[in-house]
C-alpha cells in the first residue's frame, strides 16, 4: 500500500508529461505536413539556405 | 488538369495581389496550390527557387496539402508562377478565406488525447482491481479513476453532450443521445459506488466508450477535410477581377465584385469574361461550353451580347458591362441553385434512422429493468445498478463507430482512384440511386473538339495546317495541331491570327489561310459550300484556294461508353441533359448508346426535368460541370461533378473526380452500393451482440470487467468487417493511373 502512495502519482505524472507532450506538438504544428516532414529528412540543403 | 489550364493565361499580378494576405508592414503571403508536388525532390526544388527571387523572405511546401506558402515584402510581387512554370509546376492561387484553420479538426485529436490518455490510466486501475484489490486499495483506485475521469469527460465527452443537447431541442434523436445519457449515467452511478465503497465501479467503461467513439468521428472528419482540400486546391475558373478603362485612359485593376454597369473593360485572350456585357470592339472567339453546354466556340464582334463565365480565346476585346457581378449569369445561377435545394436536405442519415428506433427501446428496456427489480427485490439501488449495467452494456459503441468506419474506408478507396467525397450521407444517398443524368458538354465529352477526318487531309497538307495552328489557342487550332508531323514543309514566314476568322500566314510566295471557309477561300465562293463538315467549315487555303476542309466533333470522355455501359448493368436508367443543339446531342448519344436525351435545354429546364424525375419516386444522380448545370446538381438527390467543373458546380456537388476517365462514376457508385451493405452488416452485427448482452445484463450478471470485454470485442469485429472494403477488388476496372497533377 505505501509503494502506491508515490507509484501511482509517479506514473500519473509521466503519462500526463506524454499527453502534453503530444498536445505542445500539435499546437506547434508538426502534425501539419506528416508527408512533407518525412520526405524533409532526406534533403541537403546548400550552407548559405538556412532552415 | 492539363484540360482547361491550358487554355488560361497566368494570373496578372493584380489578380496575385488580390488573393495575398498582408501580414502587417510591407510583408505579404501568398499561398498557391501546387497539385503536382509529390516527393522530396519536388519540397527542394521548389524552395530552393523560389527563396533566390528578390524580395522573397521565405516559402514554404506543405507535401500533404500541396500547398506553398511564400513570404515577400515591397510593392513588386515577385514572378512566382514564371518561376514555378520554368521549374515545371502548374500552380494555381486559391481564395484567402479558405484560409481559416481548421479547428474542428484539432479539437478533436485534442478530444482523442485527452480520452485516450484517461482510457489508458483508468482501464490500468481496473485491471488491478479485476484483478483482486480490496478494502481500502480498491476505494483509493476507484477514487483516482473517478478523478482522471472528469477532466476527460468534460473535454472530451463535451462534443457528444453539446450534439445530442442540440438535437434534442430540436426534437430530434441522433446517435449521440444514448451515448451522452450512457456515459453520464455511468459515471454518476459508478460516483455513488465509490463513495458508498462499492465494488462495482464503470469508470474505464464510459472512457473507453468515448475514447473508441472519438476516434471513429476523428478519422470521419480527417476524411472529408482530405476531399475538401483536394476539391478546394483545383484551379479557379471565375474572373477574380478586370482591367477596367477609365474615360480619362487610365487603366485600373478592379475585383469583380466592385465591377459597376456602363464600366468599359479590357479582357486579353485567355481571360474569363467577369460580368454580363456588350462588346465595344474588337473579334473574338467565346468557349461558352462552362456556361451554356454549347461546344462550338462562338465568334464574336462588336455589338454582341456576351455572359460571365465565357472565355475568351482568340482575340483582346474591349466590352461594356451591362450587369454587376451579383446580377450577372454567375449569381442567377447561385439563385436557382438555392430555390432547388431539393432532395439532400429532407434525406435523414442511416445511423440518424437507426438511433431514432435504437434510442428509445435501449432506455426503454433499462426502465423496465428498473421496475422489475424493484418488483422483485425491493432493494432500489440494486435496481438501479442493474438499470445502468443494461444501459452501459448497450451503450452504441459498436454501432456509434459501424457506419463511420465503412464510409472512412470506402472514402480511402474512392480517395485512391481519384474521386473525392465530400460527406459521408453522399455515399449512402448515391447508394440508392436508380437513374443517372448526365450533361452532355464538358461532362461525357471533354468539351475539346477532335479532329475525324485526319485520314482523308493530304498528309503535307495537314503538316502544314498543324504548323499554323500551333500559333493559335483556338480549341480546333489545337485540335489540328495535335496531328502535326516531321514532315519536310515550307517554313512560315510571318503568322497572324485574325480573331473570330482565322490565321494567316506567310511562306515564300504563297499566302496560307486556316480558318472559316467564307474568310480562307475568298476565290471559292461556289462549288463545296454545302458539304458537312462537323460544325462549320474549318478549311485550309493557299492562296485564295482550299485544298484541304477540317471536320470535327467533340471528343468523348475516355471511358465514356464502358462508364454507360456499367451504369447500365448496374440497373440505372440513363438520361442526357444538354444545353447545345439537338445535332450535336444525338451524335454523342449515338455514340455512346444513350436511349434519352433532351437538347437545348436552359439552366431551369434541367431542374424541372429532374425535379420531375423525383416526383416520379427516382432518386436521382446528376453528372455535369457547368454553369449551368449547378442548380441540377443541387436539384438532384446525389451529384458528382468533374475536377475540371465550374467553381460553384464543384462546391455543390457531393463527389468530385480529379481523373479524366468517366468511369470515376461508375467506381463510386459500386463502392457505395458496397459500403451500404457492409453499413447493414454491422449494424446486423451490432444488434446481434445486444440480443446476447442485453438479457445477461437483464439478469443481473454484468460486471465491469464484463461490460469492458464485450464493448471491446464488437468494436473490433465492426472494424474488422468494414476492413474488407479495403481489399475487396472491384469489377469495375479502375480509371486510368495518370496522375491527377500533370
Amino acid at each position: 500500500m505505501t509503494t502506491l502512495v508515490y507509484l501511482v502519482p509517479a506514473a500519473l505524472f509521466l503519462g500526463a508529461l506524454g499527453l502534453s507532450g503530444f498536445l505542445w506538438a500539435l499546437s506547434s504544428g508538426q502534425y501539419e505536413d506528416l508527408h512533407g516532414a518525412a520526405e524533409r529528412i532526406l534533403i541537403d540543403w546548400d550552407d548559405k539556405l538556412e532552415r | 488538369m492539363a484540360l482547361e489550364v491550358a487554355a488560361s493565361a497566368l494570373p496578372s499580378s493584380d489578380e496575385i495581389k488580390l488573393a495575398t494576405r498582408s501580414l502587417g508592414g510591407h510583408g505579404y503571403q501568398t499561398d498557391l496550390s501546387v497539385p503536382a508536388v509529390h516527393c522530396g525532390g519536388c519540397i527542394q526544388a521548389i524552395e530552393a527557387a523560389l527563396a533566390k527571387l528578390e524580395n522573397v523572405e521565405s516559402a514554404r511546401v506543405n507535401l500533404s496539402t500541396k500547398r506553398v506558402s511564400v513570404r515577400w515584402h515591397g510593392d513588386q510581387v515577385p514572378p512566382l508562377f514564371a518561376t514555378l512554370g520554368r521549374l515545371g509546376y502548374k500552380a494555381h492561387l486559391f481564395d484567402p478565406e479558405i484560409h481559416e484553420k481548421d479547428k474542428t479538426l484539432s479539437e478533436l485529436i485534442r478530444a482523442v488525447a485527452v480520452a485516450g490518455f484517461a482510457a489508458g490510466n483508468i482501464m490500468l486501475l481496473s485491471v488491478s482491481v479485476w484483478s483482486g484489490a480490496e478494502g481500502a486499495t480498491r476505494d483509493l483506485f476507484h477514487w483516482i479513476s473517478a478523478l482522471i475521469a472528469i477532466p476527460a469527460l468534460a473535454f472530451a465527452g463535451g462534443i457528444y453532450f453539446r450534439s445530442a443537447a442540440n438535437a434534442l431541442r430540436h426534437g430530434r434523436m441522433n446517435m449521440d443521445v444514448p451515448i451522452a445519457v450512457g456515459v453520464s449515467l455511468a459515471y454518476a452511478m459508478s460516483l455513488y459506488e465509490t463513495i458508498n465503497q462499492g465494488e462495482h465501479a464503470y469508470f474505464d467503461a464510459s472512457v473507453s466508450l468515448l475514447f473508441f467513439l472519438l476516434i471513429g468521428r476523428t478519422l470521419d472528419h480527417v476524411m472529408r477535410e482530405q476531399a475538401r482540400t483536394a476539391v478546394n486546391g483545383l484551379s479557379r475558373l471565375a474572373a477574380r477581377g478586370a482591367v477596367v478603362l477609365r474615360d480619362d485612359g487610365i487603366r485600373e485593376y478592379v475585383p469583380v465584385a466592385e465591377l459597376a454597369p456602363g464600366m468599359r473593360l479590357l479582357i486579353s485572350a485567355g481571360e474569363r469574361i467577369p460580368v454580363d456585357g456588350d462588346i465595344a470592339s474588337g473579334n473574338s472567339d467565346l468557349d461558352c461550353s462552362i456556361v451554356s453546354g454549347e461546344s462550338a466556340p462562338k465568334a464574336v464582334g462588336a455589338g454582341a451580347h456576351v455572359q460571365a463565365g465565357t472565355l475568351n480565346l482568340t482575340g483582346p476585346l474591349t466590352m461594356r458591362a451591362t450587369a454587376a457581378a451579383k446580377d450577372s449569369f454567375l449569381a442567377e445561377m447561385v439563385r436557382l441553385m438555392e430555390a432547388a435545394e431539393g432532395g439532400r436536405s429532407r434525406y435523414r442519415r442511416i445511423a440518424d434512422r437507426v438511433s431514432s428506433l435504437y434510442a428509445p427501446v435501449v432506455h426503454l428496456a433499462a426502465f423496465v429493468t428498473f421496475l422489475g427489480w424493484m418488483v422483485a427485490s425491493g432493494d432500489w439501488h440494486r435496481a438501479m445498478t442493474i438499470a445502468i449495467a443494461v444501459l452501459i452494456i448497450t451503450c452504441p459503441c459498436a454501432l456509434g463507430l459501424a457506419v463511420p468506419i465503412v464510409q472512412v474506408v470506402a472514402a480511402r478507396r474512392l480517395f485512391e482512384a481519384g474521386v473525392m467525397v465530400k460527406d459521408g450521407s453522399a455515399m449512402e444517398r448515391l447508394a440508392a440511386i436508380d437513374t443517372a443524368v448526365f450533361d452532355k458538354t464538358g461532362t461525357l465529352t471533354l468539351g475539346r473538339p477532335k479532329l475525324v477526318n485526319a485520314s482523308a487531309i493530304d498528309p503535307a497538307m495537314l503538316a502544314i495546317a498543324a504548323d499554323i495552328a500551333a500559333h493559335s489557342r483556338h480549341p480546333f487550332s489545337k485540335a489540328i495541331a495535335a496531328h502535326g508531323g516531321s514532315a519536310d514543309q515550307p517554313k512560315l514566314l510571318s503568322v497572324r491570327e485574325e480573331p473570330g476568322f482565322g490565321i494567316e500566314a506567310l511562306a515564300g510566295d504563297d499566302v496560307w489561310r486556316l480558318g472559316r471557309r467564307g474568310w480562307a477561300g475568298w476565290k471559292a465562293r461556289t462549288g463545296s459550300e454545302g458539304k458537312p463538315g462537323g460544325y462549320g467549315g474549318t478549311v485550309l487555303s493557299r492562296n485564295g484556294s482550299i485544298v484541304a476542309c477540317f471536320a470535327f466533333e467533340d471528343a468523348a470522355r475516355s471511358d465514356a461508353k464502358a462508364a454507360i455501359q456499367q451504369l447500365k448493368g448496374a440497373g440505372v436508367s440513363i438520361d442526357m441533359l444538354s444545353g447545345d443543339t439537338e445535332r450535336a446531342c444525338s451524335e454523342v448519344a449515338d455514340a455512346l448508346e444513350i436511349d434519352n436525351f433532351v437538347p437545348a435545354l436552359l439552366p431551369s429546364g434541367k431542374v424541372e426535368w429532374i425535379e420531375a424525375l423525383t416526383r416520379a419516386d427516382h432518386k436521382v444522380l446528376m453528372v455535369g460541370d457547368g454553369l449551368n448545370d449547378t442548380p441540377a446538381l443541387r436539384a438532384a438527390h446525389v451529384s458528382i461533378a468533374p475536377a475540371t467543373a465550374a467553381d460553384i458546380g464543384r462546391k455543390a456537388a457531393d463527389f468530385v473526380f480529379l481523373r479524366e476517365s468517366l468511369l470515376a462514376v461508375p467506381l463510386a457508385m459500386e463502392v457505395s452500393r458496397r459500403a451500404g451493405g457492409l453499413i447493414r452488416q454491422n449494424i446486423a452485427i451490432a444488434i446481434v451482440y445486444n440480443a446476447f448482452a442485453v438479457p445477461i445484463a437483464i439478469l443481473g450478471h454484468v460486471t465491469p470487467l464484463i461490460a469492458a470485454i464485450a464493448m471491446s470485442a464488437s468494436s473490433l469485429l465492426v472494424i474488422g468487417n468494414a476492413l474488407r472494403l479495403q481489399g475487396f477488388a472491384t469489377t469495375t476496372t479502375a480509371p486510368s493511373a495518370t496522375g491527377a497533377g500533370s
